[in-house]
């Protein structure tokens, strides 16, 4: 088992290098998150075989972050989701997040990384490649996403219909943010919600949208586990991030300021 | 700008697996000959086929058909068929996957959130028939942990 982490990124990243290293990046989180390797530090820190002083330091900053998210959402994102340390719900994001740092810091501004349906976009799409795809219409210039650099235009990211597999219930339009998706399609009822210890209901899929890839999974799987009500406050209030949500009846809603992330039919 | 898409298998989280793919734009396209037992090619289609990719349960080994660099079609041309375990898979994961793939090609989208998918074996074997037409070829290789 494994979730698997695609690269769009510019050639230059693979001749510079660049690539193999976020990729090495990844294998290094791995060895040192994973909740199924027993050698892990998140297995031995669950085990109580070592202290956070023995980790990595990574450990320690996921699990500060882990807690500012737990603070903010009212307890309903946790680092120990089933009673045992398992900081897996923040560390894909986030590692996804960091690998496409590690591209920008070697200088590339445009790429789009995707770990296991977690998406983080860095600047926007070069328009050759749409043109090059043969396609009809055209979503240049639609409101909210501006992508940065003319001959760019906004990634175009699908979100997975939950009752339809293979379709998608919408498609958005991201330059410099990321996307991620907490909901039941393709893993059952796997959120719990940390105040009830039972999986959450009322949602079938809840995206967030906003800067940080690291935040908007943590955030999704925190409204997710809310329910629908509480849900659709909590993510009103957040600065910087919007949401969409479909629930297990088919409605869906959206924060005030999503409506510019949809790209035009 | 010519472009690369990798996949890599990790086991961050323990979660399953992600189809995502993107064809690669600036790249000469290949023609691999139609195996047995697939349909045959229409005038206009190129086929390209993936490697058999092993898993603990068995090879499985996708073949992409495209027209004009779209993906119509995908035939899977090997999954384990052993267990009762496998027929499900193949009857069931199989096609979705399928789905998956022609659905996210004909909404013109770069990536997709939400879905996630057990099937590693068909995901690398779809990427290394992508990669066929890769200019970058080896380059653009899977790297599979899994």
């Amino acid at each position: 088992m494994g979730t698997v982490v695609s690269f769009d990124v510019p050639a230059a990243a693979v001749v510079g290098g660049s690539l193999e290293a976020a990729v090495r990046w990844l294998h290094w989180v791995d060895r040192i998150f994973s909740p199924y390797r027993p050698d892990s530090d998140v297995s031995l820190l669950a085990a109580a075989e070592v202290t956070v002083d023995g980790c990595a330091p990574e450990v320690a900053e996921v699990i500060s972050a882990c807690t500012a998210v737990r603070l903010c959402s009212g307890g309903y994102f946790t680092a120990a989701p089933g009673g045992v340390f398992d900081p897996s719900g923040y560390v894909k994001g986030w590692a996804v997040e960091r690998a496409a740092a590690i591209l920008s810091a070697a200088g590339s501004t445009s790429h789009l990384v995707n770990g296991g349906g977690d998406v983080q976009c860095v600047g926007g799409r070069p328009r050759s490649a749409l043109s090059a795809a043969g396609a009809s219409g055209s979503s240049a210039g639609s409101a909210g996403s501006s992508s940065g650099l003319p001959g760019e235009e906004p990634w175009r990211v699908g979100i997975a219909d939950p009752f339809h597999r293979g379709g998608l219930a919408l498609v958005i339009e991201a330059a410099d943010s990321a996307v991620a998706t907490s909901g039941t399609a393709e893993r059952g009822a796997h959120i719990i919600d940390p105040h009830r210890g039972h999986p959450a209901a009322g949602l079938a899929s809840l995206t967030v949208v906003g800067p940080s890839l690291a935040l908007a999974d943590a955030y999704a799987t925190a409204a997710f586990a809310m329910g629908p009500a509480r849900a659709r406050d909590w993510t009103e209030s957040l600065p910087g991030y919007e949401a969409y949500a479909i629930t297990e009846n088919g409605d869906t809603w959206q924060t005030a300021g999503f409506a510019p992330h949809i790209a035009p039919a | 700008m010519r472009r690369v898409l990798v996949a890599v298998v990790v086991t961050v989280a323990g979660l399953v697996a992600l189809l995502s793919f993107k064809t690669h734009m600036n790249s000469s396209e290949r023609t691999v000959g139609s195996p047995p037992s697939v349909p045959p090619l229409l005038p206009g289609e190129h086929a390209l086929t993936g490697r058999a990719i092993r898993t603990v349960y068995g090879p499985v080994q996708v073949r992409v058909v495209e027209r004009s660099r779209t993906i119509i079609g995908v035939n899977i041309l090997q999954h384990p068929a052993e267990t009762t375990m496998d027929i499900q898979i193949g009857q069931f994961a199989f096609p979705r996957l399928v789905g998956e793939t022609l659905a996210a090609q004909s909404a013109r989208i770069d990536s997709v959130s939400g879905a996630t998918y057990t099937s590693n074996g068909y995901i690398s074997s779809l990427q290394s028939a992508l990669d066929e037409r890769s200019a970058l070829g080896k380059q653009g290789a899977l790297d599979n942990r899994a």
